[in-house]
């Protein structure tokens, strides 16, 4: 276990001294996601020293903790009391970072502060959350409250560690998947769940098509079912809860009993499965869970029809509107791809050290608001679904509300945030 | 006590009557006194305000027209549904126009494939699960309120309900949301998948009370109905160990679907009204609630009354059959009433708390109910720890009203001091503004009026509710009963 630190003051600090000097910030954590976002640009803000469990109280299913305490971490003290984060976050430890982000191999290995462990701020900041998301819950689902630091450097308080609590605007879950843009993530209070105590994963011979059918005709009806998703010509569903109720369920649903189970949706969560190494971009479209099947996509379908990776050199974003969702681009366009930015420099703020430097601007060390608010992304820097021009324009109140200065992690999202 | 809003009406107030009559037909515009009456308040009908005027669009582009109406011509707009609320969030104002979202009343689409249901804002709760009940499918959130109360109104104020622990409040349970903005634009808010690109303003909108835009349309999350639900009733001696029986059933893995507790007075009360059964000397009864698969419940209806047994109850019974089960929970359903009946008066608070306290605050709730010298019984849903004290009073009685008002505002303190929150599931509205200045401090203040000015600058939208400004903090109010006479006496309060 890493040693516990509270920096609170030192980071507020820091964002205040930001916010006098207008110096835009580059938040970081252990920069496992670092690959999951627009290139960031400014003085590199890290959170992963301040860390540490806060409060853990099994019997009141909720955990406190700093932003960066590595997930790891956490998950181990619940496993511990037979519980655990009921959303499965992926880690995406460096490997993974690397493969996506196609980043070179790290200059030096593992730092002495936590960098290339996920913490649980980073975490709750992209709002992923593994294949039991559509039957548990998304991650922010299980968020009661956090404590930040807003854009004008102030330590804010919002939820609480309670599950019910409507006192004021949700401005806590509002910060899953916000990328730091509204606040820097200090502490964040989670609901967590027991184990189930039986769990058995079964393979079906399905087609795409028909498996999403199938899987959305199991979602209408009374099943343990905890995971379900859909590769080559298999379709795989995993079975949590009761002994008795997942034996009857086996019975029910047929197919055969993988012995890996945990393995394989182990290799899910975590996007190493064989699927996710094809060469090529990734896409993530998020899609109503009926959606149809489109057969031409070499694809992966999980969350029960839901989430449907694709490998595909195409840009999916109107085809994803077209469904009834929405795109992500896994896979982040390479420095050297954009015909503005120069050349990476390998091995040079490129590494996990120094992940979120890895842009288009590596050498903006330091950071300049006007050289950012001149840079506009085109296509290609695109990595999440474009927002309409109404949503965008409160979007970009909204932000300016947490962030008058937009000094946050500015352009994470998109170039106007 | 709150008591009426003494604004002026608007000087516009011709101009805005006649435009809404542009919009809408002669019926959907009301601004006679005798037909504001039923508009004056919500469930806490202790705050009364006629409104000057009230529109009843029965379209979204109603809606549309009558916001950018409102918003040319700078009139205060508050939205209502069925005005079951128990915090005064749709209390109307003097000098504004109360638009309700009743007559936006249809069941767009169940889809049982895709588990959704597209719905009005006024489509009432219970009619959402009535619709999806052919295709075996419900909608999970269900406050005490729902035969009456509408989907609308839920989105604003975050409804839960007794089944919450388990299955989430209204934020987990909306996939989308259309809207209208205070300048009457409509936006999309989440998607049909289960998210949506940029920031989470669905969980946004969820509970913000009807301060950051209108809800027309919302598209629900259908789940599966359980096959069998279960329930058993522990009787304790004392309510430390009642509370300590719901920490070893959570201990032990188990998620019931509901978790009730009640202590002594709420007992006695309850079983003079209903006659469930109950057993009147105990210091606390815990109702546990198990669904799921057949085999799974009666796995767990074994362990759970173990665990029961072992944390020290003196007594476990389970219900023999359904009717028994609807017995167990008549006692604690009608809790309120009961109250309602042995006072002339009460008041409900809506405090939520760590559940390991519990034992404490209930002895400081104990001690204060003794040095203001006013009964106070306590139900509880443990399982998330919301508490729901009701203090017994005399609004007759000269200065007990104001009394109770500061022992109510006592234990909400208690309930932010000790961890926990002002308002669990009621709301703010203009009820709980001074609990708001204990529970957050000037900063955070702030922070929610800047995330209001994003969305509406004018500050058009349900004005003075759910967020104090600073120098009203020192205001405070209450959902009072008198005679045993709530404002919807027909609606179970639990």
């Amino acid at each position: 276990m890493l040693p516990t630190a509270d920096l609170t003051e030192d980071l507020a600090e820091r964002v205040r001294a930001a916010y006098a000097a207008g110096t835009p910030l580059a938040i970081v954590g252990g920069g496992t996601k670092a690959w999951l976002g627009r290139p960031l640009h400014g003085e590199r803000l890290d959170v992963s020293g301040h860390r540490g469990i806060v409060s853990y109280e099994p019997t009141e299913l909720t955990l406190t903790a700093r932003a960066g305490t590595p997930l790891a971490e956490i998950e181990a003290a619940l496993a511990e009391r037979g519980q655990c984060l009921a959303f499965e976050p992926p880690h995406f430890l460096v490997k993974v970072a690397q493969r996506l982000s196609k980043l070179p191999s790290p200059a030096s290995g593992r730092g002495d502060g936590g960098e290339g462990l996920a913490t649980l701020g980073g975490t709750v900041a992209c709002n992923l959350s593994g294949p039991a998301r559509p039957y548990t819950g998304a991650c922010r689902d299980f968020v009661l409250g956090v404590r930040l630091i807003n854009g004008r450097g102030e330590v804010l308080r919002f939820g609480g560690e309670v599950m019910k609590n409507v006192a004021g605007y949700d401005l806590s879950r509002l910060m899953a998947g916000a990328q730091g843009t509204l606040g820097v993530l200090l502490e964040v209070s989670l609901k967590v769940l027991p184990r189930p105590p039986a769990e058995l994963t079964l393979a079906l011979e399905l087609d795409a098509a028909a498996a999403v059918e199938r899987f959305n005709a199991w979602a209408g009806q009374p099943l343990p079912i905890t995971a379900a998703c859909h590769v080559g010509e298999r379709a795989y569903v995993r079975l949590s809860g009761a002994e008795a109720a997942v034996r009857a369920a086996r019975q029910r649903l047929g197919g055969e009993v993988i012995e890996a189970g945990a393995a394989f949706w182990q290799s899910v969560r975590e996007l190493e499965h064989g699927f996710f190494k094809a060469p090529g971009v990734l896409w993530r479209l998020s899609l109503p869970p009926a959606a149809p099947v489109d057969l031409k996509l070499r694809q992966f379908i999980d969350w029960g029809g839901a989430q449907r990776w694709v490998v595909s050199d195409a840009e999916l974003w109107d085809l994803a509107a077209a469904a009834g969702g929405h795109a992500t681009r896994y896979h982040k366009s390479r420095a050297s791809d954009s015909p503005r930015s120069p050349p990476p420099q390998a091995g040079e703020g490129l590494g996990v050290r120094e992940p979120f430097m890895a842009g288009t601007s590596a050498s903006m060390s330091g950071g300049d608001l006007s050289a950012m608010n001149g840079y506009r992304g085109g296509r290609r820097d695109r990595v999440f679904q474009p927002l309409n021009p109404a949503l965008l324009a409160l979007h970009r109140r909204l932000k300016a509300a947490f962030d008058p200065k937009g000094i946050l992690n500015p352009g994470r999202l998109y170039p106007e945030l | 006590m709150g008591g009426m809003n003494q604004t002026t009406p608007h000087p516009r107030r011709a101009e805005l009557i006649q435009g809404l009559l542009a919009i809408l037909p002669a019926d959907s515009v009301l601004y006679e006194p005798e037909d504001l009456r039923p508009y004056e308040c919500d469930g806490l009908s202790a705050y009364r305000a006629l409104p000057m005027v009230v529109a009843l669009p029965s379209s979204v582009e109603q809606v549309q027209a009558v916001m950018r109406l409102a918003y040319r011509l700078k009139v205060p707009v508050v939205a209502r549904g069925a005005g079951t609320g128990l915090s005064g969030g749709a209390l109307p104002r003097a000098d504004g126009l109360l638009l309700s979202l009743a007559r936006l009343k249809s069941i767009l689409a169940i889809d049982p494939i895709a588990r959704t249901a597209r719905v009005q804002p006024g489509v009432r709760n219970l009619a959402i699960s009535e619709a999806a009940r052919p295709y075996g499918l419900y909608y999970a959130p269900d406050p005490s309120s729902q035969i009456a109360c509408t989907i609308g109104g839920n989105v604003a104020e975050n409804s839960g309900g007794v089944h919450c622990l388990k299955y989430g409040l209204t934020v987990h349970n909306v996939l989308k949301l259309e809207v209208v903005t205070v300048e009457g634009e409509r936006l999309t808010l989440g998607s049909d998948a289960l998210d949506a690109p940029g920031y989470d303003l669905l969980a946004l909108m969820t509970g913000s009370e009807g301060l950051l835009a209108v809800v027309v349309e919302a598209t629900v999350r259908l789940l599966p109905l359980p096959e069998r639900a279960q329930v058993l009733l522990a009787a304790f001696d004392d309510v430390a160990r009642a509370g300590a029986a719901v920490g070893a059933i959570i201990a032990a893995g188990i998620i019931p679907a509901g978790l009730e507790m009640m202590d002594n007075p709420a007992i006695r009360a309850a079983e003079a009204f209903v006659q469930a059964g109950y057993p009147v000397e105990a210091a606390a009864i815990l109702l546990v609630e198990l669904d799921g698969t057949n085999a799974e419940v009666s796995e767990q209806v074994m362990r759970v009354r173990e665990l029961l047994l072992a944390s020290g109850a003196r007594e476990v019974r389970t219900a023999r059959d359904e009717a028994e089960r609807q017995l167990f929970w008549k006692g604690r359903k009608a809790a309120f009433p009961a109250v309602g009946r042995i006072s002339p008066d009460y008041y409900c608070m809506d405090g939520t708390i760590p559940r390991r306290r519990l034992p404490e605050v209930l002895e400081r709730i104990a001690q204060l109910s003794q040095a203001y010298g006013l009964a106070v019984a306590n139900v509880f849903h443990a399982g998330d720890g919301n508490l729901h004290p009701l203090i017994l009073y005399d609004a007759n009685r000269p200065g007990e009203l104001e009394r109770t008002e500061e022992l109510g505002q006592r234990i909400l303190e208690l309930c932010v001091e000790v961890g926990g929150t002002i308002t669990g599931e009621h709301g703010v509205g203009v009820e709980k503004l001074a609990g708001m200045c204990a529970q957050f401090g000037a900063a955070e203040l702030a922070q929610f009026h800047a995330v209001k000015a994003a969305f509406d600058p004018d500050g058009l939208l349900n004005p003075g509710k759910a967020v104090p400004t600073l120098h009203r903090c020192a205001e405070f109010g209450a959902m009072h009963v008198h005679g045993g006479n709530p404002r919807f006496p027909e609606l179970p309060r639990f």
